[in-house]
């Protein structure tokens, strides 16, 4: 189908963006790389009255290391951070990550900062952010302010943005040197939506023991969550597959997976509990080579 | 700044230059079949998942259907009407031989998407290949024939020593 109609103005500026934002309230829409809202409104499951487009707004679309974390600003596609030297040199789960985000030519245009303001459930990025304790800026009519990635995912498709602010930039904070990661995930075909995403860390201190332990998991649930009592499992204990298996049962026990037409609430929960177990399988696999 | 329901543009399609008062609901697709009369350009699925829709868009592939034409201010875009010169290019050419196409109707995607791949990666692998096409469907199933056909036109295009 096609969109109904609606009025288009493109912001030359951040400040431009809060301005229309707050002069139009909630007929308004924000657009970025428009990979999720352009579809939703060609099935006119929404229907803007005013679409603000963020694509003219100059130098947002750095991809940087500032203060031990990568920043991801709001018109940084999602295509150019995942051939990023940056991104394959210092956060490889990132890339990992994003390869798995629909298709090319959606990557081409879709952003990361948008990704996390979609909020789907079973996105990628929310996952990622949320296993490294990123956070989200943003900008509203009153001011700047960073939110902790584990106060920004609220349900599904809603975050902790004011409906006048404008998410700016993500911080991805950088794992320690030798910290092992990897980045699970199950759809029955590539490019389909994550039925289960798992994104795991683990760093290993000199004397061998799990000394951080990083797990968190989408489209298991109405927002990505970590596995505070798997990580709590794993931490200060010598990895092994006994460890493992106890952890990923336990992860498979604290997420609240619903029924859809994808899946089962009892298959996403066995699915997560394997992925869960063969990720840190796959992080300690990273974390030893890398400490060696 | 105050929004608007008919925006002008400028922009490049297939090279020529076109100005043209666009609704603001008119998405780089339909812009291009209906207002350009460039029908090449098709339309499956509108949500993007089909991949029919492909074009380069400043040098690369998006979905033309999940674009609108207000937003292509100053942009550069190609179709597949801009693939052939004097003679097919060589991903014509390869897909004519290797029969990669029935209906035809997911050929101009297929086309966009091949040739987006082969400017970033001019030897692909069978296997690189397959990622980069795994957004288009072909309901005819001639998956085999197209990635024979994207394999033969990365040598020839090696072999010409140019870019696709």
């Amino acid at each position: 189908m096609k969109p109904a109609s609606f009025r288009y103005v493109a912001a030359s500026d951040v400040h431009e963006a809060v301005t229309l934002l707050s002069a139009h309230g909630d007929a308004a829409k924000l657009l970025a790389g428009g990979q999720s809202l352009v579809p939703m409104m060609n099935l006119r499951l929404s229907r803007p009255e005013i679409l603000i487009d963020l694509n003219r707004i100059s130098g947002a679309d750095g991809i940087t290391v500032e203060d031990g974390a990568l920043r991801v600003g709001m018109l940084a596609r999602q295509r150019a951070a995942e051939r990023a030297d940056v991104v394959r040199t210092r956060l490889p789960l990132l890339g990992e990550a994003i390869s798995r985000i629909g298709h090319t030519q959606i990557r081409s245009r879709g952003t990361l900062v948008g990704s996390c303001c979609h909020a789907d459930p079973s996105a990628e990025i929310p996952c990622v952010l949320l296993a490294l304790d990123g956070f989200v800026r943003a900008q509203g009519p009153d001011g700047m302010r960073d939110i902790p990635a584990a106060d920004f995912f609220l349900g599904y498709f809603q975050t902790a943005l004011s409906p006048k602010e404008v998410a700016t930039d993500l911080f991805f904070p950088l794992p320690a040197a030798g910290t092992g990661w990897a980045f699970l995930e199950f759809a029955r075909r590539h490019g389909d939506f994550a039925i289960v995403a798992v994104s795991a860390l683990l760093r290993l201190s000199a004397s061998g023991e799990i000394e951080r332990a990083a797990l968190s998991l989408s489209g298991v649930g109405p927002a990505p969550l970590r596995a505070r009592r798997a990580e709590a499992l794993l931490l200060e204990k010598r990895p092994d597959g006994a460890l493992f298996a106890q952890a990923a049962r336990e992860a498979s026990q604290e997420i609240e997976p619903a029924d859809d037409v994808q899946a089962s609430a009892g298959y996403r929960r066995q699915l997560a509990q394997t992925l869960v177990g063969r990720a840190l399988q796959e992080a300690l696999a990273r974390a030893a080579k890398e400490v060696a | 700044m105050q929004p608007l329901e008919r925006i002008r543009v400028h922009l490049s399609v297939n090279g020529h230059a076109v100005s043209q008062l666009v609704d603001a609901r008119r998405t780089l697709a339909d812009f291009l079949r209906s207002d350009l009369g460039l029908p090449g350009t098709h339309i499956g699925c509108e949500q993007g998942v089909c991949g029919a829709c492909t074009v380069l868009l400043d040098g690369v592939s998006v979905r033309s259907c999940l674009i609108f034409a207000a937003q292509l201010e100053g942009s550069a875009v190609e179709t597949v009407e801009g693939l052939a010169g004097d003679a097919l290019h060589p991903l014509q050419e390869a897909f004519h031989r290797n029969h990669a196409l029935q209906c035809g109707y997911c050929s101009p995607g297929f086309l966009m998407a091949a040739r987006d791949l082969l400017e970033e990666n001019p030897s692909p692998s069978e296997a690189e290949i397959r990622v980069a096409l795994s957004g288009q469907i072909c309901r005819c199933t001639g998956y085999e024939n197209i990635v024979q056909a994207v394999r033969e036109a990365a040598g020839a295009l090696q072999s010409e020593g140019r870019d696709a």
